[in-house]
């Protein structure tokens, strides 16, 4: 069976560096299969710019199955487009109708500073993460089987269920404050589930949440957006959870 | 822990900012009851008023915890939405926030702003209005005044108006801003389900209540 194709326009942000001031272009791309995912329709309007003899557009991708966290665009007014709980490399074109415009624009925060064209810097979440989002083990030998501790199975769910987070950014870029709360609390939760993370539990949501903070993410105000618009589906559970923690954590050091 | 680390952090701003709504919220449950007896009885709205005009504890603790609280709340709302716009720098040129959240979330500071304007006129018209009577003009005391006070108040068509107006916008207020801030508090559990409809329901009965109060005033005397 032939697959359907459509025509599409395509407002794209171009932005030549991280100094550089971007606008948005338009382009027009024919014969967009609608099996195609997203990503697979930019590559096909990368090879038509540089068959123009055009700069190609750049944009963040690595596993195209959606556990990399890497692929980010918000699409229509939506991170990783108008489907749910899917990445963008997920999306697939019959999601889009023949004619349509479609806008695509980098994830905007004044934390995520854009590098190039779709490409932003997430290292933020990385320095976040450094702050405190680990377990400390050690090595020297006698490091205790993880699966001698006995965790109860809906902590342990829900532990899994908040490392799910690939770490996108989509609810950074979803939010209309930029707050990264969804992101570090499922970090903090995934940790404070588990009886190994409790040993550290007190340090690490609070430096998690400074070095947060001070990367200029702005303030959760609970509307709820990025437990919509995650891929993951991280729920808001996990922020109330790091709200607790944080209580708990300030009153005891 | 210290002051300035405990307003410093965005969550510790975020759990006052919950802290003091929901305290906003007690009071205005106690505001609301008293009003509603306004409906039933001029003799029960007038010795409540009076309990509440000269009591000490309610003049002297109570009222000035309440201003503190009030004057609070928006002073961090302000800050918080000034914070939240400096979060990004370069707007979207396409930003579907319907798609995902609701109206009244992502617009508490205009709900807040219009209450804030409606509290302005609140306060001239009854707060403004005792301080002159008791203490400027140091009238004899009178158990009887409030409710003909109150009736008179609502004779205006465009007071009445302007109230429920601001009521409306409370009510959007509140939609968000009950459950928002159990969910601060870090209040999420199984019993989160029941208490969202207990929100949306005091969301809307409380501010209809006050609308319903003003038109009955209004066109029943
Ligand atoms: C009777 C009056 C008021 C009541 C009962 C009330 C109640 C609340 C509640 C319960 C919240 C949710 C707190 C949270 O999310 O944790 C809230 C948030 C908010 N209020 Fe009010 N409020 C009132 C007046 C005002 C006024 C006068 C302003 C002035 C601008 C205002 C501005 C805000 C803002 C901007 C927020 C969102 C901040 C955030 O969620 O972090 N409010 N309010
Ligand atoms: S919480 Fe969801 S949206 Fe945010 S970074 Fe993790 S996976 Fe992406
Ligand atoms: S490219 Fe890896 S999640 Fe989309």
């Amino acid at each position: 069976m032939a697959s359907k194709t459509i025509n599409i326009t395509l407002k794209i942000w171009r932005q030549k560096n991280a100094n550089a001031k971007g606008s948005m272009e338009t382009y027009k791309l024919d014969n967009v299969s609608t099996d195609s995912s997203f990503l697979e329709m930019l590559d096909q309007l990368n090879e038509q710019l540089i068959n123009e003899r055009q700069e190609p557009i750049a944009f963040d991708h690595d596993c195209r199955e959606g556990i990399c966290g890497m692929c980010s665009l918000y699409i229509n007014g939506e991170a990783h487009g108008p489907d749910r709980a899917v990445t963008t490399c997920q999306l697939h074109m019959r999601k889009f109708k023949d004619g349509e415009t479609i806008y695509i624009e980098p994830w905007r925060a004044k934390a995520f500073p854009v590098i190039k064209d779709l490409v932003v810097d997430r290292s933020a979440f990385d320095r976040i993460q450094q702050a405190g989002g680990f377990v400390s083990v050690n090595t020297s030998g006698r490091t205790m089987d993880a699966n001698a501790i006995p965790i109860a199975k809906v902590d342990a769910d829900k532990a899994f269920e908040a490392a799910t987070c690939i770490g996108c950014g989509a609810c950074v870029a979803t939010c209309k404050n930029s707050s990264a709360m969804l992101f570090v609390s499922a970090k903090v939760s995934q940790m404070a589930l588990l009886p190994q993370g409790k040993v550290e539990a007190t340090q690490r949501v609070l430096n998690m949440v400074k070095q947060m903070d001070e990367e200029g993410f702005g303030n959760c105000t609970n509307t709820g957006a990025c437990e919509v618009e995650c891929p993951k589906e991280i729920s808001l559970e996990n922020i109330a959870r790091m709200n607790r923690e944080y209580m708990k954590a300030s009153l005891k050091s | 822990m210290s002051n300035s680390t405990l307003l410093k952090s965005s969550i510790a701003k975020k759990i006052a900012m919950a802290l003091s709504g929901l305290f906003l919220i007690s009071f205005l449950s106690l505001h609301f009851f008293i009003n509603l007896m306004s409906v039933f009885s001029a003799d029960v709205f007038n010795s409540m008023s009076h309990f509440m005009g000269y009591n000490p504890v309610i003049q002297f603790l109570m009222q000035p915890i309440l201003i503190v609280g009030v004057i609070f709340h928006f002073v961090m709302g302000f800050v918080l939405e000034i914070k939240n716009r400096n979060a990004r720098t370069v707007a979207y040129v396409k930003f579907n926030g319907a798609a995902n959240s609701s109206w009244a979330s992502r617009n508490m500071i205009i709900s807040g702003l219009v209450v804030l304007a409606f509290l302005g006129l609140h306060m001239y018209d009854f707060w403004a209005h005792e301080v002159v009577y008791k203490y400027v003009d140091a009238k004899a005391i009178d158990t009887t005044r409030y409710y003909s006070e109150l009736v008179a108040k609502f004779e205006s068509p465009v007071r009445t108006v302007l109230y429920s107006l601001a009521f409306v916008l409370l009510a959007l207020h509140l939609w968000h801003g009950f459950n928002s801030s159990f969910q601060s508090v870090g209040f999420n559990n199984k019993y989160s389900k029941k208490l969202h409809k207990l929100g949306y329901a005091f969301a809307i009965i409380v501010p209809v209540g006050f609308i319903f109060i003003a038109l009955f005033h209004h066109f029943n005397n």
